[in-house]
């Protein structure tokens, strides 16, 4: 009986800027500087949104809620990878990329500040709702594929979800319909390293998650999640072979949650801090602010006028969501059904006899 | 008019749909090149070709969840699970996602889709092929949880379902899938969901029943009524959730009296809610206490004993006799 090796793999890791904003010449996308700085005000939004929710967490103006700190580059420089009738299906850590996407940013007040009015945005036809369910999102994702290729669309799917949803059934399920069906769908895991306060060595055996698209026979790599190009170029490629007909890709970009899950939580109770500290070095903002001032295409006065534009989106957002006041009450009843349904009308009656 | 078994009625449904809209299409384990384990699915891979007629890898959430990509972006899939005991792995995605993509995007997203299993015992198979689970779809609002009970209305029931813009749960009762055969038309005409059938009408007792229950209560009665006079109105429940409560409170206004005959096991199940509307629309016309003929709270029996947990004719017909003396 033979005994034969049937099977090798190996899995690549890409980074194109460093840490001090330095870039690796032949593998840097070389993208327009209106991109470039596209990508960089998308991130800053992200962020400075981010903290005044926090804030607005803090002084009860919203609810519980995750924030995506550290992690702009991840989404924010993925979505804009995508063309404008491609989906975004995420979880809930993507602050950046439905910014990318159009979504006003009063949206996310709205959802945490507990209406579903602010799950849709008009600005964003194909990008789902927050998926908070770990994974829930993904078999969605092949489905949206699915249909986009039966009908001969030259369209993609950009699917997130993170390290711990990876441990889910309906992620690899999901990743398992994709390949089986050549479906054109983009996987990105953003691996933020920390499940709550499960530890990646506690979520699984694999040294990357990038290597179980081996394991479904797909194009899988990991790069580094908070270099915003090496994000984008990894995307990018990804959507471009998916819309040309050559099946979904794993991408695994290695980030860092730098604040709590929710706020809810406080990771002083299990994450060391001098890992926390160790992480900052490697900011996805300063990393490519400092890649666009050696391109001599942005300098300390632009940062002035640039926190000072995204002030006052967020200042203009925070007031939209404060006079919210003229919400339906009965809307739940609008929406459960197409159809009328008779009982469900008479506890409407019900419902509004009360609802004040 | 061709008289054809529910299992005929079903596929011939399916076929029709398919060839009035390029949008459905069906998938699951084994339905395409095989036809599905009980052919119901018959005759759709040759015509439709394997894009619409889907056979999937072996995963209940990942055929639900895929289902629900698909809905939003624009197409209508008919899934089929291949028995209702594997369809607890689908619960997680349509209590999540299925039932709430409507109200979490204010209509914005809809799931029209079908999902289609065989339910209920009868068949002599192993563990986990012979419950009736249906109170778990029924509790999920947003979803709808339909039960025909006879070729033609499951032909009937099934387009309306294919062609409602929500979400539908189709659950079939295999003991029936051939168990006999009847007059049909095959007219394209849907029927209407949220809305019980009257089978019989009648003056002193209402008689609520579904699924394969619906045609052992229907013969019980037949019996009863030729030995005691009695004149009894039997109403096929048809849509479990959400209930159509007044047609059925309009009956026992008129009779009076009322039994309700489910295979589920009791507690909580359909019958209990079915109690409680009466409870709630009729109460004051009552002149017996509803009385409920049900599975019992115990885990399904293998086949060896199913026939001592599920209704069974002489229990069928003590409760009516009982309701009608009291």
């Amino acid at each position: 009986m033979p005994s034969k090796v049937i099977a090798r793999f190996s899995v690549s890791y890409q980074q194109i800027l460093d840490e001090k904003g330095g870039v690796d010449e032949k593998l840097d996308p070389k993208l327009p500087d209106d991109k470039l700085l596209e990508i960089y005000r998308v991130m800053l939004t992200g962020r400075r949104l981010d903290e005044r929710l926090l804030k607005m967490q803090r002084s009860g103006r919203v609810g519980t809620l995750p924030v995506s700190v550290g992690q702009e580059a991840a989404s924010g420089a993925a979505a804009l990878a995508m063309e404008d009738d491609d989906w975004f299906v995420g979880s809930y850590r993507e602050v950046a990329g439905r910014i990318a996407r159009g979504e006003e940013l009063y949206k996310s007040m709205l959802i945490y500040g507990g209406f579903e009015e602010g799950n849709i945005s008009d600005n964003a036809p194909r990008m789902l709702p927050l998926s908070i369910i770990l994974a829930s999102q993904i078999p969605h994702a092949v489905g949206l594929a699915y249909a986009a290729k039966m009908r001969g669309e030259k369209t993609a799917v950009l699917a997130f979800s993170g390290d711990g949803a990876t441990s889910e059934g309906d992620w690899h399920e999901g990743i398992n319909f994709a390949a089986t069906w050549k479906a054109p769908v983009v996987f990105l895991v953003q691996n933020n390293h920390w499940a709550i306060s499960t530890p990646l060595h506690k979520q699984m055996n694999n040294r990357t998650i990038a290597q179980r698209g081996v394991a479904y026979d797909i194009p899988c790599l990991q790069v580094d999640g908070n270099d915003a190009l090496a994000v984008y170029k990894a995307t990018k490629e990804a959507l471009d072979r998916a819309r040309n007909g050559e099946g979904p890709t794993l991408i695994e970009a290695l980030t860092y949650r730098m604040l709590m899950h929710t706020t809810a939580d406080d990771p002083k109770k299990y994450r060391p801090e001098q890992e926390t500290e160790e992480w900052k070095k490697r900011d996805p903002l300063t990393r490519f602010r400092a890649y666009l001032v050696n391109k001599r295409i942005w300098d300390g006065d632009r940062d002035g006028e640039l926190e000072e534009t995204v002030k006052s989106e967020i200042d203009a957002a925070i007031e939209y969501y404060r006079n919210y006041a003229d919400y339906k009450l009965d809307q739940p009843f609008d929406h459960q059904f197409g159809t009328i349904v008779e009982t469900l009308e008479e506890q409407r009656a019900e419902y509004l006899k009360y609802a004040r | 008019m061709p008289k054809l078994t529910m299992v005929q009625a079903i596929n011939l449904a399916l076929h029709q749909e398919m060839e009035r809209d390029d949008t459905v299409l069906i998938m699951g384990q084994d339905v395409a090149v095989n036809g599905g384990v009980f052919r119901l699915t018959d005759g759709l891979f040759d015509k439709f070709g394997p894009e619409r007629a889907l056979d999937t890898p072996l995963a209940e959430g990942g055929i639900i969840g895929a289902m629900l990509g698909m809905a939003i972006n624009g197409l209508k899939p008919v899934g089929e699970i291949q028995f209702s005991g594997f369809a607890y792995l689908t619960l997680a995605q349509l209590e999540g996602n299925v039932a709430r993509t409507r109200s979490r995007s204010l209509s914005k997203f809809t799931a029209p889709l079908v999902l289609r299993m065989p339910y209920g015992g009868g068949v002599r198979a192993l563990e986990h092929h012979s419950e009736s689970k249906e109170a778990y779809f029924a509790h999920t609002a947003g979803l709808k949880t339909v039960i025909p009970s006879t070729p033609q209305t499951a032909y009937r029931l099934l387009l309306a379902a294919i062609r409602d813009p929500d979400p539908v749960v189709f659950m079939e009762p295999k003991h029936s899938y051939r168990a006999f055969k009847e007059e049909f038309e095959a007219d394209e005409e849907a029927g209407e969901l949220s809305r019980c059938r009257i089978v019989r009408e009648g003056e002193d007792l209402t008689v609520v029943s579904w699924g394969a229950m619906l045609h052992r209560t229907e013969k019980v009665i037949e019996q009863f009524v030729e030995d005691t006079g009695a004149s009894v109105e039997l109403i096929d429940l048809q849509t479990i959730a959400p209930m159509d409560g007044n047609t059925i409170a309009q009956s026992v206004r008129k009779t009076g009296r009322a039994v309700v005959v489910q295979e589920a096991q009791r507690t909580l199940g359909p019958a209990s809610e079915i109690i409680a509307l009466i409870n709630d629309k009729a109460l004051m016309y009552l002149e017996a206490p509803v009385k409920r003929v049900t599975g019992f709270d115990v885990v399904m029996p293998y086949f060896a004993r199913e026939n001592f947990q599920i209704p069974s004719e002489p229990r069928i017909r003590d409760a009516l006799a009982e309701t009608l003396a009291f």
